[in-house]
């Protein structure tokens, strides 16, 4: 049999295991910090998901899902979480969207300024891709371990993983979106004496909305997705449930919390779509 | 006439290490060998003309000639790679960050091609631009805009989207954002070559009708013949780089510096272009009225012509007389009051010579140009009209 030969071994492993429990021992009071910011975040946003009346939230759902899509769209989308409640998942549910809704949040904050920084330099974009193709491509489980490293157990490495598993969309559509703008409009509004920062806020940005809302979008479908694996972390939510059902094989369980979690995945892909829809500029 | 604009030596290559160009084509290397070489494009290749207050300067080349790379330089969209342009006296491109905004906001304002229009905002708010940019007061610059809408025709259009608009009036659009912001001089990049050509005329005259209104200095930029003699005031012709000849149309056609500008006017159609006072002869021989009929069939006889323009001492047309009229009058003894007739076309010398084509194809008589005060400036037979349509 073939072996390839161990003096050409690099164990990368290791050294990023250096890196990052160096990063750990010499900057633990900016973690620390970070990790009670983040944590003071997501238990506020989740005091106020788990404060909301339960037919609020599912009236306030329906007229959403009827504004933004149809009739008919409100009434499923009420349906859906009238079931989930029904299951018994009402709180866990807050808690996987108080997770989800910080997630996005602090992506869609660095983001996109990363994303207008990338359309604005050529360089910043030839550095940022291959970054972002890893990211992506990165089984999510791997975005667990450094978690774990720096936050310990809990919902901040939860949102640390979430975070960075969702944020390559908003940034590559924030780029595209502003790489997009028409020259002909950056240039009339050049030639009239507007400044940088006019034409970022009042012609690009406005023009690259739509594209950047199919980002939000994205990211919002990912963290979603990446929230179930955090709860192996300790991110308490309807992951967590799937997780312990599997654990049991209590198939029950397992599909309650299941149809949950693709129930609320289904609402909010078709509520950010359908805003998205609402920002494209006729041509 | 005052001059708004002056361009002396201006020169842009594109890409990196320009400035290396510059040499190679002070040697005179051609744009063509520096691009096979270097790889770099020459926009403008040492162009110097001045634009005076309140004229239309129209710049007329083929595709590629460098027309748009020479109009983005004087507002500074491209950086000249050498040469000064002077604005007033100033010369721009010394200009740093902040003193080029202001220049912008305020002394320039540009139309173009594809419009160049706000997609995402109303017809009203993309009028308002200019003044948003300057920090006017939101009231203050709506009112303007609704007035300047107003001024191109789309009053009432202003709640609606750019997308809502037909081509044409999209471009009005353009020109009002332009207007709104009350610039000394209107930059247009082929603003309408984009429209189809029953729109394009009218847009032409509609500019011509508010220019008459808001006197700017404009340079304009057309690959079209018939569009650049129609509204330019002087028309600067522009070949690989450089401005081969520049004129008021009149000169460029009687006069084309070279073969490329006479291929340019080949497929012109000169009767728009031709007025009277180009196709008409001197005013000779005439008849003063103090002189006798006598006098007349001399003068008609030695021209072998067979009728005569009457005009008074200060040349001021009177009538007109045929000779068998005079023949017969000498023979029964009248006076010229009794044959004087005035069955005879006028015109102005400033009238198209494609107006005085029916009249010239059915007169018996020469058309008479004649000035405000009826003094005969000059006469037009059929032969020099069909003559100045070739
Ligand atoms: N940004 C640019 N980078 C490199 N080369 C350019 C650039 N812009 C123009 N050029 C080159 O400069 C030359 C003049 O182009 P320009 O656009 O000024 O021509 P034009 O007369 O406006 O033509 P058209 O009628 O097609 O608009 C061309 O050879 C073109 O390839
Ligand atoms: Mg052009």
């Amino acid at each position: 049999m073939n072996t390839f030969p161990d003096i050409l071994k690099i164990e990368i492993g290791k050294y990023v295991d250096v890196f990052v429990k160096y990063l750990v021992r010499n900057f633990s009071d900016f973690f620390d910090a970070l990790k009670q910011g983040i944590l003071w975040v997501v238990q506020n946003i989740e005091l106020i998901l788990q404060w909301l009346p339960w037919w609020l939230v599912i009236i306030g759902v329906f007229l959403l899902g009827w504004r933004i899509n149809k009739l008919s769209s409100g009434i499923i989308y009420s349906a859906m979480l009238l079931c989930i409640g029904s299951f018994g998942l009402w709180s866990l549910m807050m808690s996987t969207l108080a997770i989800v809704v910080t997630s996005v949040v602090i992506s869609l904050l660095i983001g996109i300024p990363i994303g207008i920084l990338m359309a604005y330099s050529d360089k910043a974009e030839m550095m940022m891709k291959p970054i972002l193709d890893g990211m992506q491509t990165m089984p999510s489980f791997v975005y667990l371990i450094p978690a774990v490293i720096i936050f310990r157990m809990g919902k901040v490495p939860g949102v640390f993983a979430t975070t960075i598993y969702a944020i390559a969309p908003a940034i590559r559509l924030t780029n595209l979106a502003i790489r997009g703008v028409s020259k002909e409009m950056v240039e009339a509004a050049n030639s009239f004496g507007a400044s940088r920062w006019q034409i970022l806020l009042r012609v690009e940005l406005p023009q690259a909305l739509p594209t950047i809302m199919t980002g939000i979008n994205q990211t919002t479908m990912m963290a979603m997705a990446m929230v179930v694996i955090a709860s192996m972390i300790g991110a308490k939510g309807l992951g967590s449930e799937v997780l312990i059902a599997i654990n049991r094989i209590d198939i029950a369980k397992g599909t309650e919390a299941g149809l949950a979690i693709v129930f609320i995945a289904i609402i909010m892909d078709r509520l950010t779509q359908g805003i998205a829809e609402r920002f494209k500029i006729p041509k | 006439m005052t001059e708004k604009i002056r361009v002396e030596n201006l020169v842009k290559v594109f890409g990196r290490n320009s400035k290396a160009v510059l040499k190679k084509l002070e040697k005179g290397i051609t744009k063509e060998e520096i691009l096979k070489k270097t790889g770099n494009a020459v926009g403008v290749n040492n162009v110097s003309f001045e634009v005076n207050e309140g004229e239309i300067f129209v710049i007329m080349g083929l595709s590629g000639s460098g027309k748009s790379t020479l109009i983005r330089c004087l507002n500074l969209l491209n950086k000249p790679t050498a040469g000064k342009i002077f604005f007033e006296g100033e010369d721009i491109v010394k200009y740093n960050k902040k003193q080029l905004r202001e220049f912008r906001q305020n002394k320039m304002a540009m139309v173009f091609q594809h419009f160049g229009l706000f997609s995402h905002r109303t017809v009203e708010d993309n009028a308002a631009y200019g003044l948003e940019v300057k920090g006017a007061p939101k009231e203050e610059r709506l009112r303007i805009a609704r007035e300047t809408l107003e001024t191109v025709g789309l009053g009432g259009w202003g709640d609606k989207m750019p997308h809502q608009l037909s081509g044409g009036m999209q471009q009005r659009v353009g020109l009002a954002r332009a207007l709104a912001n009350d610039p000394d001089v209107l930059l247009m990049d082929e603003p309408f070559s984009a429209l189809d050509p029953l729109i394009r005329r009218d847009m032409q005259l509609e500019l011509l009708d508010i220019q008459d209104k808001v006197q700017k200095t404009i340079v304009f930029i057309t690959h079209d013949v018939n569009e650049a003699f129609k509204i330019g005031d002087r028309v600067a012709v522009m070949k690989n780089g450089k401005i081969v000849q520049v004129g008021t149309p009149e000169e460029i056609l009687s006069n084309p510096a070279n073969e490329y500008i006479e291929d340019f006017i080949k497929d012109i159609d000169r009767s728009k272009i031709m007025q009277a006072k180009n196709v008409m002869f001197k005013p000779s021989p005439l008849l003063f009225n103090k002189d006798g009929l006598k006098v007349a069939i001399k003068e008609m006889e030695t021209n072998g012509i067979s009728s005569l323009f009457v005009v008074d001492k200060g040349r001021k047309l009177q009538g007109l007389i045929t000779i068998d009229d005079t023949i017969n009058a000498i023979k029964e003894g009248k006076t010229l009051n009794d044959i004087i007739q005035r069955d005879y076309f006028t015109t102005d010398p400033e009238t198209y010579v494609q107006e005085l084509l029916p009249i010239a194809s059915e007169t018996k008589f020469p058309i008479a140009v004649v000035d405000q005060s009826n003094k005969l400036e000059g006469i037009i037979v059929r032969a020099s009209v069909l003559a100045g349509l070739v």
